[in-house]
Order: C-alpha cells, then sequence, then structure tokens
C-alpha cells in the first residue's frame, strides 16, 4: 500500500513537474524561448550565456530543430525568438499572415556556408556549378573530379534545415537533392561521418568546423569554392574573402520576433548585435554583420 | 440471520463493483484503440484532397519540400521498412528459435535462472542506446567487413533490430515449448527416440504456432522500431538497392519530419497516412499472431 501511494506521489509530482514546464505560465518569469536553426544553436547559446552572466535574473532557454521548426514555432507562438539560417518562404509568410502573425526579422551573424570533405580526398577546390551537380547526383564518381575511382557519399540534412533549403536555393538551383543523400540529424553528425567517410561530402555552418579550443577539426578537408571556372577560389575560412562577399555561398543568419520584440527580448537582440556580441560571433568562427545589415535592424528593434 | 444477509447484499454489491470495474478497463482499452485509428484516419484523409492514392502508394519519390514538384510517394520507405524487418527477422528468428529450445530442453534449471533474465534485460536496453551502439561499433564493422566507405546501410538497421526482437523470440518460443505437455515427450522417448529427435520431431512440431507467433511479434516490434533505425540506416530516401545500401523507413521519416512540418499541410497529413499505414501493418501482424497463439492453446488443451 505504502508503495502504492509513494507510486501516485510520483506521479502527481511529474504531471505536475511536467505541467509547469509546459505552461505558458512559467514564460512569465521573464524565460526567453529560442528555438530553430541547428547552425545557430551554439552561437546562440554562448550569446545567451554572457548575456545571462551580466544581466541577472535574466533567463533565456535556446533549443535547436532546424529553421523550419523555429519559424514554425513563431507561426504557431511556442517560442519568443527564432532562430533561422534562411529566409522566410512565401507560404510561411501566407500562413503568419493568416494567422495574424507578423514577423519581424533581424540579422545577428553571417555563416560561410562550408563544403567539407575527409582529409584523405585529394580534391581541395570545386566550382559552385560542380557542388551542385555532386548534391543532385549528377555526378556519381570521385574520378569524374580528378579524385580516386570512388562512389560520392553524400550527407546531408534534413528538409527543415535552413542550411538545406539555401543550399537547394543557391547552389542546386532549386532543383531536387539526390535521393542517396544520407540525411544526418544536425551539423555535428555531418562532420563525424565525413570524418570517418572516405569518400564522404558534406556542408555545414562555418562555426562548427572548429572544436571547443578554436582549432579546425580533425580529419576535415574544408574545401574552396569558385564562383565559375574561370573565378579565383576562396576558402570560408578566408575572413577577408568572406567579408568582401568573394566566397560565393555566405549568408545571414537571422532572429525573428512575432510583431515588436517585448522589452526583455529587445535587450538581448541589442546585446547580440553590440560590439560585444559580435566579438562572439566572431570568436566562435561566424563573421560580423556589415552595415546595412545593422541599419535595417535598428528599424526593426523600434 | 438479518446481518448475514446484510453482508451478502454488500458483498453481490463489491463483486459487482469491482466486475463493473475491470470490464471497464478492458473497454477502455478497446476505445483507446478505435480512437488512434479513428484519429490517425480522420487526420490523414485530407492528404488525398491533393494527393492521389495512387501516387501515395505507387511513386517512389518522397520530397515533400521539393522546389521542383512536391512528391508523396511512400513505395520506397515501404521496401525500405520491410527489408530491414526481414533482415532482422532472417537474423534473429534462427537464433532466438535456438535459444528457446537450449533453454527448455538443455540447459540445467541454474543456467536458465541465470539465461532467461538476461535475455528479458535485453527488451530493457533503450533503443537509443542500441542505436548509439550502431553508429560506433556496428556500423564501422559492417563499413570494414564490406569494404564500403560508411555503414549507415540497411543491414546496420537488420542487425540492431535483431538484437531487439530476439528477447520476444525467445521468451515466447520458450513458452510455447515448455507448453507441450509432458505426455508427448515421455511418448517420444518410450518409444526409443533420443533428445534431439524428441526436440526437433515432437517438441518444435507441437510448439510450431506459438513459435510462429513468437516470429510475428518480433515482426511487430521490428517494424515499429523507430529511434534504432533513424540513427543507424542514413536514412537516405532512394529506393533501397541492397543491404549495403542506406535506407529510410516508415517510422524514421515520420520522426524525421513531423517535428518540423507546418501544421495543417498536406505534408502534414501525409506524415499521418504513412502513420496510417504503419498501424495497418503492426495491426494485422499482431493480430496474426494472436490467432495463432489462440490455437495453439487450443490444440493443447
Amino acid at each position: 500500500m505504502k508503495k502504492i501511494t509513494a507510486l501516485i506521489g510520483l506521479l502527481a509530482l511529474l504531471l505536475v513537474a511536467s505541467l509547469g514546464l509546459t505552461s505558458p505560465a512559467s514564460a512569465q518569469k521573464k524565460m526567453i524561448q529560442i528555438k530553430g536553426s541547428d547552425t545557430m544553436v551554439n552561437l546562440v547559446q554562448i550569446l545567451a550565456e554572457e548575456y545571462m552572466a551580466k544581466k541577472p535574473g535574466a533567463a533565456i532557454a535556446v533549443l535547436g530543430g532546424g529553421s523550419g521548426t523555429g519559424i514554425t514555432a513563431i507561426i504557431n507562438g511556442t517560442t519568443d525568438l527564432a532562430n533561422h539560417s534562411r529566409e522566410w518562404k512565401p507560404k510561411e509568410l501566407d500562413l503568419a499572415y493568416e494567422k495574424g502573425v507578423r514577423p519581424r526579422i533581424f540579422a545577428i551573424a553571417v555563416d560561410a556556408l562550408s563544403i567539407i570533405v575527409n582529409e584523405k580526398n585529394p580534391i581541395e577546390t570545386l566550382t559552385m556549378a560542380q557542388v551542385g551537380s555532386i548534391f543532385r547526383g549528377e555526378i556519381k564518381n570521385w574520378k569524374v573530379l580528378g579524385g580516386p575511382d570512388q562512389k560520392i557519399s553524400l550527407y546531408g540534412r534534413q528538409s527543415n534545415s535552413g542550411t538545406y533549403s539555401f543550399l537547394q536555393e543557391h547552389v542546386l538551383n532549386n532543383k531536387n537533392y539526390s535521393p542517396d543523400v544520407k540525411e544526418m540529424n544536425g551539423n555535428a553528425q555531418i562532420i563525424e561521418a565525413v570524418v570517418q567517410d572516405l569518400a564522404g561530402i558534406g556542408y555545414v555552418g562555418v562555426g562548427y568546423l572548429y572544436d571547443e579550443s578554436g582549432k579546425l577539426r580533425k580529419g576535415l578537408k574544408v574545401l574552396k569554392i569558385k564562383k565559375d571556372e574561370s573565378a579565383p577560389e576562396y576558402s570560408p575560412l578566408d575572413k577577408e574573402a568572406v567579408y568582401s562577399a568573394k566566397y560565393a555561398i555566405s549568408r545571414p543568419l537571422y532572429q525573428c520576433t512575432n510583431g515588436k520584440p517585448s522589452a526583455a527580448v529587445a535587450d538581448f537582440i541589442r546585446f547580440e548585435l553590440s560590439p560585444e556580441g559580435q566579438a562572439i560571433v566572431e570568436k566562435e568562427g561566424f563573421f560580423k554583420i556589415g552595415k546595412d545589415l545593422m541599419e535595417q535592424n535598428e528599424k526593426n528593434l523600434r | 440471520m438479518g446481518t448475514v444477509k446484510k453482508k451478502g447484499v454488500l458483498g453481490d454489491l463489491k463483486e459487482s463493483l469491482i466486475q463493473k470495474i475491470f470490464q471497464t478497463s478492458g473497454l477502455l482499452a478497446i476505445i483507446v484503440l478505435l480512437g488512434i485509428f479513428a484519429l490517425l484516419l480522420y487526420t490523414a484523409i485530407p492528404a488525398f484532397r491533393e494527393v492521389s492514392l495512387k501516387e501515395f502508394l505507387t511513386s517512389t519519390r518522397w520530397d515533400p519540400t521539393s522546389p521542383e514538384k512536391p512528391e508523396f510517394g511512400l513505395l520506397s520507405m515501404l521496401a525500405s521498412t520491410i527489408m530491414v524487418t526481414i533482415g532482422a527477422l532472417l537474423i534473429a528468428f534462427p537464433v532466438g528459435v535456438a535459444v528457446a529450445a537450449y533453454l527448455s530442453d538443455v540447459a540445467s534449471p541454474r543456467v536458465r535462472e541465470i539465461v532467461k533474465p538476461v535475455v528479458e534485460l535485453l527488451a530493457a536496453i533503450p533503443s537509443v542506446v542500441v542505436g548509439f551502439i550502431g553508429i560506433t561499433l556496428v556500423g564501422p564493422m559492417i563499413a570494414k567487413i564490406f569494404n564500403l566507405s560508411h555503414g549507415l546501410t540497411a543491414l546496420n538497421g537488420s542487425l540492431l533490430l535483431a538484437i531487439m526482437a530476439l528477447p520476444t523470440i525467445i521468451s515466447i518460443s520458450e513458452d510455447s515449448l515448455n507448453a507441450v505437455p509432458i505426455s508427448f515427450v515421455e511418448a517420444s522417448l518410450a518409444l526409443g527416440a533420443n533428445r534431439w529427435q524428441t526436440l526437433v520431431r515432437v517438441k518444435v512440431p507441437a510448439a510450431l504456432s506459438g513459435i510462429i507467433a513468437s516470429l510475428m511479434l518480433g515482426m511487430g516490434r521490428a517494424i515499429g522500431e523507430t529511434m534504432t533505425v533513424l540513427m543507424a540506416t542514413g536514412n537516405a530516401r532512394a529506393f533501397p538497392q541492397g543491404f549495403l545500401q542506406s535506407a529510410r523507413t516508415l517510422t524514421a521519416n515520420i520522426a524525421i519530419e513531423l517535428g518540423e512540418v507546418p501544421y495543417y499541410t498536406t505534408h502534414y497529413y501525409a506524415l499521418f497516412a504513412i502513420g496510417l499505414v504503419l498501424f495497418i501493418m503492426t495491426f494485422f501482424v499482431n493480430l496474426t499472431a494472436d490467432v495463432i497463439l489462440e490455437k495453439q492453446k487450443r490444440k493443447l488443451q
């Protein structure tokens, strides 16, 4: 009997705890919920930690899940702030407006999308067109590109990923991915797979190329990219090339709110955009945002 | 006299109350089952406003977010599910029945006392842990043995699912071997058959329907398993060309996509349609297992 009472008590406790976690009432404690892009989750987590260290009493929870997840969460009203590494799709905007959601978008960093292969792969450089052909499944063997006679093993993200959409739009020219792409659960898994797979190729955000001590991950090779056959090649690790937009596949990383951000959220966004916040962005391997985007951000904050 | 009668009335009341409670619990299980089925059906049907049933069941391309043309064919994933499941059973069934036969006929009671709980403990390993073993241990081993560049293949999934289906197969097969009346065994031995002959020609045939039921239940387990295959098989959408290729099962597809899909879109409904297909598959597999088990019970009585 005692056991049963204890069990019921425990169940009740769990129920209360789970209710407490999900109910919007707990959000009143100024807990800011951030959700979305897997590429951005580590960066925003670190920004949030620095911010919380400076402002006692502030509470921020950062979750991943993919850009699509973040945008869906803003539409469904289940998050305060969404991270997304691609722009909103027209369909999503329609859905948002239908539901009375008015997204306001802030660019907080710039990412250089990096194409990675195993370090033993002799290939150093690819053109944008070649990367597109590889991921569309048109080039199937490394031999075609001057590498060893080995079937190309493709790694990618799931369709909810902003990186997936961005690459599809800007490099695959809005064509379908090859059905042979192995869909991994996030940037880190792609890196693990490519480190193990001699014939592997994958795409990740530039921030994931570094380990915790800021060194480039072992076992990887980051390919240099040419805009076209005659253009010079640039690496996403080359800061100057990314800032001058010579590296071909870079993109802003965004956050968005529904309508004008609340005072607490706006304060956090201001911190991210401050020189201090932008220094963290660079330290994490990403790039600072330029003047134009910053002016746009200022407008949206007001 | 009066007090005794009173007790009797109370006792009756108590008894009927308890009976009612049990009856409701039994009914509740049926209601929940029907409720899930109705919900799946209700959420799946809107998918077919935009996707034809023919495309859904016969197309091998699944690409709901394609900028060219969204496609909703489940055939590749259905084939992957069936392939990974059959592969798992090809490994787990012979091993499972052999272990069951060993436990019921050969092992000493002490060995049985140790082995049986250990086998049952195998069922308690969380599927995400099995998946992790697949990524870090089984996958790389497969890559090495077959000289592949990676091990995220259907075979990886099959091997892991075999491990997960084993406890079901062993424990139900052993139960049905043990349920064979001792008189069968005695008669066989008395006719001069040795223990091997008795096991293979008398006990296993007598317990056959139970053993087949264990196979079906193991199959149900393998079809429905999600996390392990999601982690271990690479999830490429292409039609599976063989056990050394990557595969994407129905369950893995739902797990990958349901978290991100915008609600109340064709893609969302189509995922529920896949859920409905899975539900129907596992329902019939389990139903068959139940019918076979029931038959065996009657036969041996």
